[in-house]
């Protein structure tokens, strides 16, 4: 099994913090991971993107001409990623930074309105959490249990506590997401 | 075994892991994108505190560089990091130490240029690392790491090779690789050398004259002329030894192949993504992977010459090892080469589309 993601959208959304909780979780079953962010000067409101691939087998290129899943979470990153899924492959946006919903007919198309779930839960940096629980529903590329353990090891002992909100936070996305 | 954990980091972190764990002395450097994560992790995991590893941000990369002079003439073992601008303004110590023959690692993480160029990867400084880059006729060991993990070996191994032959190494990767993170397992820890164990294994070094030993004197100016050819002369002789014996290359699915990529750092990974597309469409292509960029795999790509039917050369540049690829060649196969330029790095598929053009 190989799974080739990319997760894009705006600086400060939490896409490249979500895209190493994935390949730490991957890693923490064992399956070889790459994390390739395109790195830049963008802070918070620029475009951010990462490639990350789970895979059994070792990974050859950390770069990518076309992708299994694409994660789009603004209007730029899906003009720039939705032609590069491979047909049959998936896309997940989230409803509230996507105003054109992608279109093509030949791939898999999830809508989840991530935004507005950590809007009314009132845990706003966790949307994307709640993007990861979607995708791990439609695509169980690591279990929920591995996400929990590598947030442990990932975050700061102070922050800790904030585990069980992630948590419900990725049930609540696994919830949400819907086919289109 | 808690040094054997694996885990998952950066490039420029695992250099930065890799640097306390091999008993490095001393790491002397300026922050450049994309590679400040080396200084900053060195920062963070304060070895100064353990193992005395001195860790310093010095007030350019000019005084960087001479800073790993100063220390690799007592023995130490040093180092410093950069990206390409950086490295530019380093060639002159550079040069120095090939000349005073003082072993240390420098660890070039390039992005693309000419000048300021970009913070993206490239592979646009084959030629200043491997043709010497400063003045006179001096090589670098230039060793090529195409994965994290390698990033974290290659450190210990550019220190071993460094001392071994008296010259500075390099580690040259690029920013896809010192950004990118993936799992590696760290190099156990080594204590760094005692003073009397640098003394037995560098007694060229400015040590102190314990015992009274006649002084030792490390300089890269020889004013007359007679002698300064022997220096060369005997320098040449170490660079043909590291020739023979230091060459590193790995290959990939070369046995049946009709054509063959070469292809090093972050480029090779992306070709071997190629290769696996080529091959599901029934083109046999396999890849030769240089390790050390200097000395360069010539008698490989030699041997390849003579079984495949064409060589591309993938490089993140406008095509600089495809020289030395075509000099090993002589003209029996064809050799074109692809690459990208200022940052852009090449999709698989375009270098599929570039293999089918080619040939």
């Amino acid at each position: 099994m190989t799974e080739e993601i990319i997760i894009a959208g705006f600086g400060g959304q939490g896409v490249l913090s979500m895209g190493k909780i994935l390949a730490y979780a991957g890693l923490m079953e064992g399956k070889e991971v790459t994390w390739m962010p395109a790195y830049g000067p963008e802070q918070r409101g620029g475009t951010a993107n990462v490639t990350v691939i789970v895979s059994d087998d070792p990974v050859s290129s950390p770069i990518l001409s076309s992708y299994d899943t694409a994660i789009v979470l603004n209007q730029p990153s899906l003009e720039k990623f939705e032609p590069k899924v491979k047909p049959g492959g998936t896309i997940i946006y989230d409803g509230y930074g996507i105003s054109e919903p992608p279109t093509r007919p030949d791939i898999n198309i999830y809508r989840i309105d991530a935004m507005d779930a950590a809007a009314e839960m009132n845990l706003i940096k966790t949307f994307n959490m709640i993007v990861l629980g979607g995708l791990l529903k439609i695509h169980p590329v690591v279990k929920i249990e591995s996400v929990l353990a590598a947030l442990r090891k990932t975050l700061p002992e102070r922050h800790h506590h904030l585990i069980p909100k992630n948590e419900e936070a990725i049930r609540k996305g696994m919830e949400i997401i819907k086919k289109l | 075994m808690a040094d054997q954990e694996i885990t998952l980091m950066k490039g420029n972190e695992a250099i930065a892991h890799a640097a306390i764990r091999c008993g490095c002395d001393g790491y002397f450097g300026y922050p450049i994108t994309p590679q400040s994560e080396v200084l900053e992790t060195l920062a963070a995991e304060k070895p100064w505190e353990t193992t005395g590893m001195v860790v310093l941000q010095a007030e350019s990369e000019v005084s960087s560089i001479n800073m790993v002079y100063g220390g690799a003439s007592t023995g130490k073992k040093v180092m410093t990091s950069s990206s390409s601008p950086g490295i530019s303004l380093m060639q002159e110590g550079i040069s120095y130490m090939a000349g005073a023959e003082l072993p240390a690692l420098i660890v070039d993480v390039m992005r693309g240029g000419p000048g300021l160029g970009t913070i993206q990867p490239s592979q646009s400084d084959y030629f200043q690392a491997c043709k010497g880059g400063g003045h006179g006729d001096y090589h670098l060991i230039v060793l090529a790491p195409a994965s994290v993990q390698e990033m974290a070996d290659f450190v210990d191994l550019a220190f071993t090779l460094a001392f071994r032959y008296r010259n500075p190494a390099m580690i040259l990767a690029d920013g896809a690789i010192g950004q990118m993170m993936e799992k590696v397992v760290l190099p156990p820890f080594k204590p760094r050398r005692t003073e009397e164990e640098i003394i037995k294994e560098c007694p060229w070094a400015t040590t102190g004259r314990v015992g009274g030993r006649k002084p030792n004197i490390i300089t890269s100016l020889e004013l007359r002329s007679e002698e300064m050819e022997v220096i060369n002369l005997r320098i040449q002789a170490k660079y043909r030894e590291i020739e023979e014996k230091e060459v590193r290359f790995e290959e990939f699915m070369l046995d049946d192949a009709d054509y063959a990529i070469v292809a090093f750092g972050s480029a090779a990974r992306i070709a071997k993504k190629s290769i696996e597309i080529a091959r599901s469409q029934g083109i046999k292509v396999g890849l030769l992977r240089p390790i050390t960029l200097w000395p360069f795999p010539t008698k490989e790509v030699q041997k390849l010459a003579e079984r495949v039917k064409g060589i591309l050369s993938l490089e993140i540049n406008a095509g600089q090892m495809v020289e030395d690829i075509r000099l090993a060649v002589e003209g029996k196969v064809p050799v074109r080469h692809f690459g990208r330029l200022g940052g852009i790095i090449p999709d698989p598929d375009e270098v599929v589309d570039a293999l089918k053009r080619s040939f």
